[in-house]
């Protein structure tokens, strides 16, 4: 069996050689680079832009401005009808009139070189007349503030409430009811490689071909061709090696489609690679909520109701195409989701603001929800004098709750919060840290323990963008060929950036065809080859493009047995194929090799009778049916230390259970899960996105906006238990979300665990050494 | 603004090179654009990533802080002129990497590490690896990877 072995990745043997092929590594005859004006305010109007001075000087080959574009591309505005009034601002590819965000592009500027180009975008003189900028939500929502969008009366995007039971009930019969005012600041997903993108535009037919760094190939397929006007046939996305996306890459981005309009408006492919400090400006933003939430408890512990106010801090636009909406949307669906509680409400009032736009990057609204739930759990406990785990345990979900909708109105199908919990008090000696927190506080040594509880929400189905009326496809499609050779060649409209689906859906194959491994070739990330799909994003890859594939290889498999069986005069059903040779499966004596199928199939057809089914390319889809997404869950366990002198956290030992169904290659998930702990451990000691009250951002390199290095990061121990999917064969939950979901609720509570005896609390991420010594009143 | 240039002549990874180039490129985009070695990536331009290490007269450098003219003289060895096959086998093996981006960087400073301390704990490896961000892993499989490949060296 391929399936569930540790098997390592065929494309790190290229990456581990440098000979990875990323963006900013390809180079096209005649092509140009592309370099942007950005605003230099938060909000602004632009009076003039004069561009001769930038176009005097040497290699610069063209400005645009928004009217240069005007003919050529359209605008676009972020609609979702499953949410049909949320506001939905008209954006241009460059700002027209004003500019809404600092960093947000104004102009452009092609030249010979990447260099000539900046020289350039130095030289565009803009007029500037800056407008007072709105830089949070509370003073967005004012009633005098200042309105971003023309067409909208307030800067209010969406507000809606969900309910179930009767929170007042609950409450009013509360023995106990603990509260907190919670501040998630703002951060992103800051992949290694920046965006990229090169476009070329062939005018003879009219046909764009664009290599990007993007997570979604057929997505941008349709975006560029209808936003162009293209015939979408005459557009082709290739997205050749990505250097991390995480979310960031999975949106149009007004710059990308700049570099596309630019090509064909210049007749010469154009180059444009992010810096770091545009990344920090202009990529899709996360988090920035502030969060008042508050738990009732019986007398014994159990809760009774939960009620969260999330205050969302979007953008100054929506994200399109997907909307700006899903991160208070899962927050308010999430929040108290492992626990047996009838009475809920959570309200959600989203602004936009001067800020780039906010939207979906890894575990979107999943830390968020997980350690409000978890923080007012641990508060309660506290209140109660109960062990944090023994709360838990009395107000789990349990295994026959289910299958159960959430008092958040999200399907469980089959969640294991005891089993996962079960597995962690047996990895980790609780009582044993316990007793060695007592005596090092003796000492004057704060170390704490914290739990976090986590749902995580993957492979969402095709309900929530097809009713939304998005063109993203939530189904997968697996194109299979059997080469003359007998080796197969898999085509898969999900992509791969390092996670290691094309390995995961190779071993599929592998298995379900019964043929080696290193006979199958994954292909993935390229609009025109690949069968349209829907790339990889909110953990889809193994669930939706892994049984699109275990059907695909079973097609063809039935195929070469049928071939098979016609030659060998035998009944395909008595035939089956191990390691590539076609044997007889009741005795396993070998028949015939696939290589043999492949050659009669593709040079012998004659020899093969008619009226049996023996294509040798075949595609099959799978698409979920009635249901919004498929839930795992899991738990962390975080020890930290605090130095209560200087404020600064260090993380300890690190635990995670998980259960993400069945998993496809362990080697690949464990690692991932750490991947995600760490970004999660960042979202809660050291990554934010900082800005002044006018709203130019503070955090503009790695000097300032500090990322989890090894150093700082401990050892992760991650385990599992499957509880697998019973709606699709495979069985496979996603698993990407899980450690970033996680990471940030068990620090916050480890945080506060260690802080306890010093009758202090903290309730802000990241949790900076200035704000905890606050927290401590120590500053 | 300046288009100065200055002709430069060093060897990069073995080969011999001669090259006119502008006084203010640096030496990871002029080893990326004008030789082809994409090897080395461009991460942030700070000197803060690691992601463009390259290795100058026998020491790693961040290759976006380097100029090319001061590489003028000099031997510079990028990850395609090779790197300890056992420590890309187990880069491999553990997948110690994701998407790769990182990983050139990260093998030529783990090679450096070991060159200079071929005993070194959990820690010492975090230590030195820490000038090389990975957004992807959580850094374990690759300190996992050095760790094995120094105990497989001395037994």
């Amino acid at each position: 069996m391929s399936i569930g072995a540790s098997v390592p990745r065929d494309r790190a043997k290229r990456l581990l050689l440098g000979r990875g092929q990323f963006v900013d590594d390809i180079q096209l005859p005649r092509m140009v680079h592309l370099a942007f004006v950005r605003s230099p305010y938060a909000h602004a109007r632009i009076e003039a832009i004069g561009t001769a001075e930038a176009m005097a000087l040497p290699g610069v080959i063209a400005v645009y401005t928004a009217d240069d574009l005007e003919a050529a591309v359209s605008s676009w505005r972020p609609e979702h009808k499953l949410f049909p009034t949320m506001a939905a601002p008209e954006q241009f590819a460059l700002a027209k009139g004003t500019a809404r965000w600092q960093g947000e592009a104004v102009a452009a500027v092609i030249a010979e070189s990447r260099a000539q180009a900046e020289d350039g975008a130095e030289q565009v003189a803009v007029t500037w007349h800056e407008l007072p900028a709105v830089t949070d939500a509370n003073a967005a929502l004012a009633p005098d503030a200042p309105i971003l969008h023309d067409d909208m009366t307030s800067n209010l995007a969406f507000t809606t409430e969900v309910v179930a039971g009767d929170v007042a009930v609950a409450f009013g019969q509360a023995a106990h009811v603990v509260e907190e005012h919670f501040r998630f600041h703002r951060h992103s997903g800051v992949s290694l490689e920046p965006r990229g993108i090169i476009a070329e535009f062939e005018p003879g037919e009219s046909r764009l071909t664009v290599h990007q760094s993007h997570q979604t190939p057929h997505q941008q397929q349709d975006l560029y061709a209808r936003l162009m006007g293209l015939p979408e046939h005459k557009v082709r996305v290739i997205c050749p090696d990505v250097g991390g996306a995480f979310g960031l890459k999975h949106h149009l981005m007004a710059d990308e489609l700049v570099a596309c309009v630019a090509a064909r408006l210049s007749g010469r492919p154009v180059k444009f690679i992010a810096d770091r400090l545009e990344s920090f400006l202009a990529d899709i933003h996360c988090r920035d909520h502030e969060v008042h939430a508050r738990m009732a408890f019986s007398a014994i512990g159990e809760i009774l109701g939960i009620e969260v106010d999330d205050l969302f801090n979007a953008g100054a636009y929506g994200q399109y195409p997907r909307t700006s909406i899903a991160e208070g949307n899962q927050i308010t669906r999430l929040t108290g989701a492992p626990y047996r509680h009838e009475h809920y409400r959570a309200g959600l009032r989203m602004a936009f603001l001067n800020k780039s736009i906010l939207g979906h990057i890894r575990s979107v609204g999943h830390p968020i929800a997980c350690a409000v739930t978890e923080r007012l759990v641990d508060m309660g406990a506290t209140e109660l004098k109960l062990d944090p785990i023994e709360i838990r345990r009395m107000n789990y979900l349990a295994d026959d709750d289910f299958p159960r909708t959430s008092s958040g109105g999200v399907d469980f199908e089959n969640l294991s919060f005891n089993g996962c919990l079960d597995k962690a008090v047996e990895m980790f000696d609780v009582p044993a840290f316990r007793a060695e927190q007592a005596n090092l506080r003796n000492e004057g040594i704060y170390r704490g323990i914290g739990i976090a509880t986590f749902v995580e929400l993957t492979a969402i189905g095709p309900e929530y963008y097809g009713e939304g009326g998005q063109h993203i496809s939530a189904q997968e499609t697996c194109l299979l060929r059997l080469e003359g050779s007998g080796t197969v060649r898999c085509y898969t409209g999900v992509t791969d950036q390092g996670q290691g689906i094309d390995t995961g859906i190779q071993q599929v194959v592998a298995d379900v065809m019964g043929v080696p491994l290193a006979d199958i070739e994954v292909i993935s990330g390229d609009s025109a080859l690949c069968p349209v799909g829907g790339g990889s994003w909110g953990s889809r890859g193994a669930a939706l493009g892994g049984e699109a594939a275990m059907r695909a290889a079973r097609t063809l498999r039935g195929n070469i047995l049928n071939i098979a069986a016609s030659q060998l005069q035998k009944d395909p059903g008595d035939l089956t194929i191990d390691q590539g040779v076609v044997i007889d499966a009741a005795s396993g004596t070998s028949h015939m090799a696939v290589s043999e199928i492949g050659r009669i199939g593709h040079f012998q057809p004659y020899n093969i009778p008619d009226g049996i089914s023996a294509d040798l390319t075949v595609v099959e889809r799978y698409g979920s049916r009635d249901r919004m997404f498929l839930a795992g869950n899991g738990l962390q366990i975080a020890t930290v230390e605090v130095d209560i002198d200087t404020g600064i956290v260090t993380p300890l030992r690190h635990l995670v259970v998980h259960d993400c169904g069945r998993i496809l290659n362990p080697l690949l998930v464990r690692e991932q899960v750490r991947g995600g702990v760490v970004q999660g451990i960042g979202a809660a000691l050291y990554e934010e996105l900082r800005y002044d009250e006018d709203g130019h951002l503070l955090t503009g390199s790695f000097a300032d906006y500090l990322v989890p290095m090894a150093g700082e990061m401990p050892d992760i121990e991650v385990a599992h238990i499957e509880t697998p999917t019973k709606t699709s064969e495979l069985g496979a939950k996603g698993a990407g979300e899980a450690g970033t979901a996680g990471a940030v609720g068990s620090i916050l509570n480890a945080v506060n665990d260690a802080i306890a005896p010093l009758e202090a609390s903290i309730a802000v991420t990241p949790i900076t050494p200035p704000r905890l010594l606050k927290a401590l009143g120590r500053i | 603004m300046s288009t100065k240039h200055r002709r430069i002549s060093l060897t990069v990874n073995g080969e011999a090179v001669a090259r006119e180039v502008p006084v203010r490129l640096n030496l990871v985009d002029f080893l990326r654009h004008d030789l082809g070695f994409t090897g080395s990536h461009v991460g942030c331009e700070q000197g803060a990533c690691g992601a463009c290490t390259v290795v100058l007269d026998g020491q790693t450098v961040r290759g976006c802080l380097v100029l090319a003219v001061q590489a003028d003289g000099c031997a510079v060895v990028t990850i395609e002129g090779g790197v300890d096959d056992d420590l890309r086998e187990m880069f491999y093996t553990l997948n110690a990497l994701q998407c790769g981006f990182c990983t050139p960087g990260m093998l030529l400073s783990s090679a450096e590490l070991l060159r200079a301390n071929p005993n070194p704990s959990r820690e010492d490896i975090r230590e030195y690896l820490s000038g090389n961000f990975c957004r992807c892993t959580g850094y374990q499989a690759i300190v996992d990877a050095v760790f094995t490949v120094a105990e497989a060296r001395r037994s």
